[in-house]
């Protein structure tokens, strides 16, 4: 059936475009952007902000986003958090390659996005050089309020539907610039846990 | 503030201070005999083992009888017992960049003498397992020597004419 | 680049464990865990291995550099018999940074930026040991004012609490009591957030500088400070009971990961390694720096020298981390928060449109840097991980010629193939949690 093959071959962009599979596409990549897994890929400092986000106070399981999946076969969006390494740099490319399709990949952090404040012989000057990356999110490290919003653009655009046919026609990332967010401090009064002080 | 010259020795070592720091000075030739003396006499700690390429150095201060090379091995060791801190600097040439290991004395220097061997090129006779430690294995060149660049890569800016 | 490709490109070569066949004995004495300052018939005890008829009936397996355990990128090789580890080989070098080589690039003012990345749990500790030794180069180490050195004191204890906190986190989550994750990062946002208004950054403050600090704290910091140690007793008591008195978290850490402390000493673990084996050496108390010979705390010390005396000395040196905090609390004198020596430090924003001088100060230090007498020195305090010391060789200029950090967790991961050897996989999670290393110290 030439459905069928469409699918197989080109996946969901394959499907002709009608009023029925339209609001397929449109489930699939609401399915999508709402349950993206990411793939740990925390190196340095960034890496302990992204757990940071991960935690109570910034919590990203309301975005779908709390389970994060060691093992790329299972992930979605590849988080780069920290500082890439001569040594590190053939690790991940072999697993942004062992990650399934669709992918996405985050480059968190100054290091990442461009070698940071490590212009030298040893840090890869940018993850771009490497694996195609999607949105850029700055800091040093960028506070999980900038992650939290360099996801939620990579959730949109998802969801929108352009990154992956970007991707079938160039096999580069979407290259999303966002601001870095400055961390929000209320007075320090605790998060109770249901006990009185 | 320079070093004081030694007027005293420590087995036989010129000793000098650096900082109200005290720092002893042994030949290549002697550098394990004093460090077996040195482990007897209650350093049971070797905290830190290092290296530094003086090429471009314009010259530093060292006490009489020792003869300055291009790279020198540093030693920083502890005594527990005594709460004292000991320097070690052995001078190393550049045509001859070897040194004994100090694993059969602190095998907590292992890791410490892989480093100086990838990032200065010192080899370390007797060491059990001498590769490079931090750099890939098929990396040409040690670092952190003087004529060794930075690496840095010229960054182009948005808007930049050329 | 094709995959297979790339899996030859990820193949270090020597660095990795060579099979058994192929190490040389001494390499192998080394792999299994012996310390070689044993006598030569124990060491020819501890060569024969158990010896496989077949060696394929053990596996060389590949643990990381990306893998779960929130340690960062620390690659072990170990050779298993079934679930058994017999031998163990970190291949580390996978977050070099070329820091030291940066470093001889940036002024000594801009040291602590670089500097401030290694240990990124505790960064305020790397940058008190790169102020103490530029300080000392520069024979200001007795001038500094005692309200700066108060100052760098509490945010010192401050950051040895958010460190231990996250360590009891990570801890937690690797044995598996995953919920201990989530408190352990939210006690940490506390802290987080205290730093963040006295610095003005959550992480990597470069905010102990040569001299003193980069700004005073700021009004209402005590109200701050004692509602962090409000909350935290009841958290801790919480801990307790959730881990210490538990006992599937005892069986998991007691007799896990044992060093006995002549091992310890031999191979320069300090810290909480250390202490767990019954060594009380701590430098807060037996060197002191800054101000810790006039507060009265605690040394924790441990009996077994297994991970979960590891475990229980971090916890409770939160505890006297507060017991500092609130001594600091009570104490913290009235005066500069940094030495006012024009050559060092820069003057204060509104005098520089006043003065002509004040200008020209402000300008050569943050382009030029102040210039350093020559001479070499070797500063060591103790971080969350044990003795983290600095070693700098500068030439008269505005640059260190050398600088070398001494890093508690390189040295401490040369433990692990001792502490491993014998135990099962998942003791090997639980050891490397219990060293609590930093791969970007261990790397630089």
């Amino acid at each position: 059936m030439s459905l069928v093959k469409n699918v197989l071959d080109d996946g969901l962009e394959g499907v002709p475009h009608n009023f029925v599979t339209g609001r397929l596409e449109d489930l699939v990549k609401w399915a999508r952007s709402r349950s993206s897994w990411g793939a740990t890929f925390g190196l340095a400092c960034c890496a302990i902000e992204m757990m940071g986000s991960g935690g109570a106070h910034y919590d990203l399981a309301r975005f779908g986003m709390e389970v994060w999946r060691a093992s790329p076969r299972q992930a979605d969006i590849m988080v780069v958090a920290g500082r890439v390494s001569q040594k590190m740099a053939p690790v991940l490319r072999q697993v942004y390659d062992q990650m399934m399709e669709p992918k996405w990949v985050i480059s968190m952090g100054v290091c990442a996005s461009s070698g940071g404040m490590f212009n030298n012989y040893a840090i890869i000057q940018g993850v771009d050089q490497i694996v195609p990356v999607d949105v850029y999110a700055p800091g040093c490290p960028p506070t999980p309020e900038t992650l939290i919003h360099a996801i939620e653009t990579l959730h949109q655009k998802i969801e929108d539907g352009e990154l992956m046919k970007r991707r079938a026609a160039t096999g580069a990332g979407a290259n999303l610039h966002i601001e870095e967010i400055r961390a929000s401090f209320s007075p320090t009064t605790p998060v109770s846990i249901g006990r009185t002080a | 503030m320079s070093e004081q010259v030694a007027d005293e020795s420590l087995h036989g070592c010129p000793t000098s201070d650096s900082r109200g720091q005290r720092v002893v000075h042994p030949t290549r030739d002697g550098y394990i005999a004093l460090l077996k003396k040195l482990l007897d006499d209650g350093f049971t700690i070797c905290t830190d083992l290092t290296a530094v390429d003086y090429l471009v150095h314009p010259g530093r201060a060292l006490p009489e009888g020792v003869d300055p090379e291009r790279f020198e091995v540093v030693l920083n060791l502890l005594s527990i017992a005594d709460r004292s801190r000991l320097r070690v600097r052995v001078q190393v040439p550049e045509s001859d960049a070897r040194l004994t290991s100090t694993f059969e004395l602190w095998p907590g220097t292992e890791a410490m003498e892989r480093e100086v061997f990838d990032m200065f090129g010192i080899v370390f006779d007797g060491h059990p397992d001498l590769t490079r430690i931090l750099m890939p294995e098929d990396w040409d060149g040690h670092p952190l020597r003087k004529d060794y660049a930075v690496g840095r890569i010229p960054v182009q800016f948005k808007g930049a004419n050329s | 680049m094709t995959a297979v490709e790339n899996i030859r490109q990820t193949n270090e070569g020597g660095q990795e464990m060579k099979p058994r066949s192929e190490a040389g004995a001494r390499e192998l004495l080394r792999e299994v865990g012996a310390v070689l300052r044993m006598s030569e018939a124990e060491v020819a005890r501890l060569g024969e291995m158990p010896v496989d008829a077949d060696e394929d009936q053990t596996m060389i397996i590949n643990m990381g550099p990306q893998h779960p355990s929130t340690h960062g990128v620390l690659r072990l090789m170990l050779e298993l018999q079934g679930e058994t580890v017999l031998r163990c080989k970190p291949v580390i070098g996978y977050l070099h940074t070329g820091m030291e080589k940066t470093g001889e690039d940036l002024t000594f003012l801009q040291g602590g930026t670089n500097v401030t990345r290694m240990d990124y749990l505790s960064p305020l500790n790397n940058e008190l040991v790169f102020s103490m030794a530029v300080e000392k180069l520069l024979g200001i180490d007795g001038d500094i004012p005692e309200r700066a050195v108060w100052m760098r004191m509490l945010l010192s204890e401050m950051n040895r609490m958010s460190s231990h906190l996250l360590f009891l986190a990570t801890n937690g989550m690797d044995i598996g009591a995953v919920s201990m994750m989530l408190y352990g990062w939210r006690e940490r946002e506390e802290v987080l957030r205290f730093f963040q208004k006295v610095t003005g950054l959550r992480m990597n403050h470069n905010f102990i500088r040569p001299g003193g600090l980069a700004a005073d704290l700021p009004p209402g910091w005590r109200d701050d400070v004692l509602s962090i140690l409000d909350m935290l007793p009841a958290r801790l008591e919480e801990y307790d009971i959730l881990m210490t008195e538990q006992p599937i978290w005892r069986e998991r850490l007691q007799g896990v990961g044992v060093i006995t402390a002549d091992e310890a000493l031999a191979l320069g673990t300090t810290g909480p390694i250390l202490r767990s084996t019954g060594v009380a050496w701590d430098l807060r108390r037996d060197e002191p720096y800054l101000r810790y010979r006039d507060v009265d705390f605690d040394v924790i010390v441990g009996t077994y020298g297994d991970a979960f005396d590891r475990y229980a000395i971090r916890l409770n040196e939160i505890r006297e981390s507060m017991k500092i905090v609130r001594q600091i609390l009570d104490r913290m004198p009235s005066g500069d928060y940094r030495i006012q020596n024009k050559k060092v430090t820069p003057p204060p924003r509104a005098r520089i449109d006043e003065s002509m001088e004040a200008l020209i100060h402000h300008f050569k230090i943050f382009t030029e840097g102040f210039k350093v007498p020559e001479g070499e020195v070797y500063v060591a305090i103790e971080s969350p991980r044990g003795e983290i010391g600095c070693y700098i060789v500068s030439d008269g200029g505005p640059k260190p010629y050398r600088i070398h950090m001494r890093a508690p967790s390189f040295v401490n991961v040369q433990a692990l193939p001792h502490m491993m050897r014998g135990g099962l996989v998942a003791d090997a999670v639980a050891v490397i949690s219990s060293i609590d290393p930093v791969l970007g110290e261990v790397d630089r």
